[in-house]
């Protein structure tokens, strides 16, 4: 079994204020020095069998045509390994 | 006979009855579409309620946009069939890509529920031929992710091809001092398709049709009454 994580972020030109509300927070905090924050999904997906070419290409259409809104969103796909040990 | 207008049930649709209400007050018949169901009962139109469909989950519309219903929609819409979507529904139309450009969160962070005025700007679609171009109107509005966006490209596209049919009332003598509630960029509030069959708005015209309630104007019933003149002399 593999882990495949999907993270969708809003595209940089697209204002993000939930970002902008963690970044103001943070010198109250005692966090200096981040000037800003922008604020995304992770998604993680158990994948049955292989991760191949073929399944991570469906991963892309699925994270393309669903997980992300591309005409708002930017996303990568990434293959993750799962520590057998920890089952 | 009448022209028979859908209005489609999603899970976690609030605004479904009321927008059966307006259609009937204007004189035409509403007709109760479901989720689930790919089959359109044969209506000339179709609205697409307000509410949380689906809880909002990953994005508000994204998943109603993958219910069997909107197969039908999306393929009849495409082919002339007007529709109407009012704020959730307007962004399950952006998320089906009926409507270009998407919703986000309101750039304020909090709900927003309040009369809302609004300038008419394209007077010429299947849903705003009752209005006057450039008529100024007030109706309600409440919504989380109401933030219009879209890129430079489209933005200018729309307003070259008179895409944007409602801008929310910034200056002016008919302005409240509100100013734009939600950070939608050029202030648009509500857009059509190249064809005009297809639109969408953040406001809510069906709670604005009888004095008694709403804004106490009936600035929201010309949508129900625009619609049904123009399918009943088709």
């Amino acid at each position: 079994m593999a882990r495949v994580v999907v993270d969708v972020m809003l595209k940089p030109e697209i204002l993000d204020p939930q970002g902008q509300a963690v970044q103001r927070a943070l010198p109250r905090l005692g966090f200096e020095g981040i000037s800003d924050v922008r604020q995304g999904k992770r998604f993680e997906l158990e994948v049955d069998g292989p991760v191949d070419d073929t399944a991570l290409a469906r991963i892309h259409e699925l994270a393309e045509s669903f997980l992300a809104n591309t005409v708002i969103e930017d996303f990568t796909v990434k293959v993750e390994e799962v520590a057998e040990a920890g089952k | 006979m009448t022209a028979r207008i859908g209005v489609v049930t999603f899970p976690g649709s609030l605004d479904d009855r009321d927008t059966q209400r307006a259609i009937k007050l204007a004189g035409a018949e509403p007709v109760a579409l479901w989720h689930k169901d790919k089959d359109l009962k044969q209506v000339d139109a179709v609205v697409l309620p307000g509410g949380f469909s689906y809880g909002d989950y990953l994005r508000a519309g994204a998943i109603s946009r993958f219910s069997p219903v909107m197969a039908t929609v999306i393929e009849q819409a495409k082919s002339g069939m007007p529709v109407l979507g009012i704020c959730n529904g307007f962004q399950i139309l952006t998320e089906a890509h009926l409507l270009p450009g998407g919703m986000l969160g309101n750039d304020h962070l909090h709900f927003i529920c309040r009369d809302q005025k609004l300038k008419v700007e394209n007077a010429e679609t299947a849903w705003t031929a009752d209005y006057e171009s450039g008529q100024e109107i007030h109706i309600p509005l409440k919504n989380m992710d109401g933030r219009y966006v879209a890129d430079e490209r489209t933005l200018d596209m729309l307003e070259a091809e008179g895409r944007v049919v409602f801008r929310y009332v910034v200056g002016g003598a008919f302005a409240d001092g509100f100013g734009n509630p939600n950070g939608s960029l050029r202030d648009i509030a509500g857009i059509s398709n190249e064809a005009g069959n297809v639109v969408g708005l953040m406001p809510h015209p069906e709670h604005a049709v009888e004095p008694l309630v709403g804004s106490g104007r009936t600035d929201g019933l010309p949508f129900f009454t625009s619609i049904l003149k123009k399918l009943v002399n088709a």
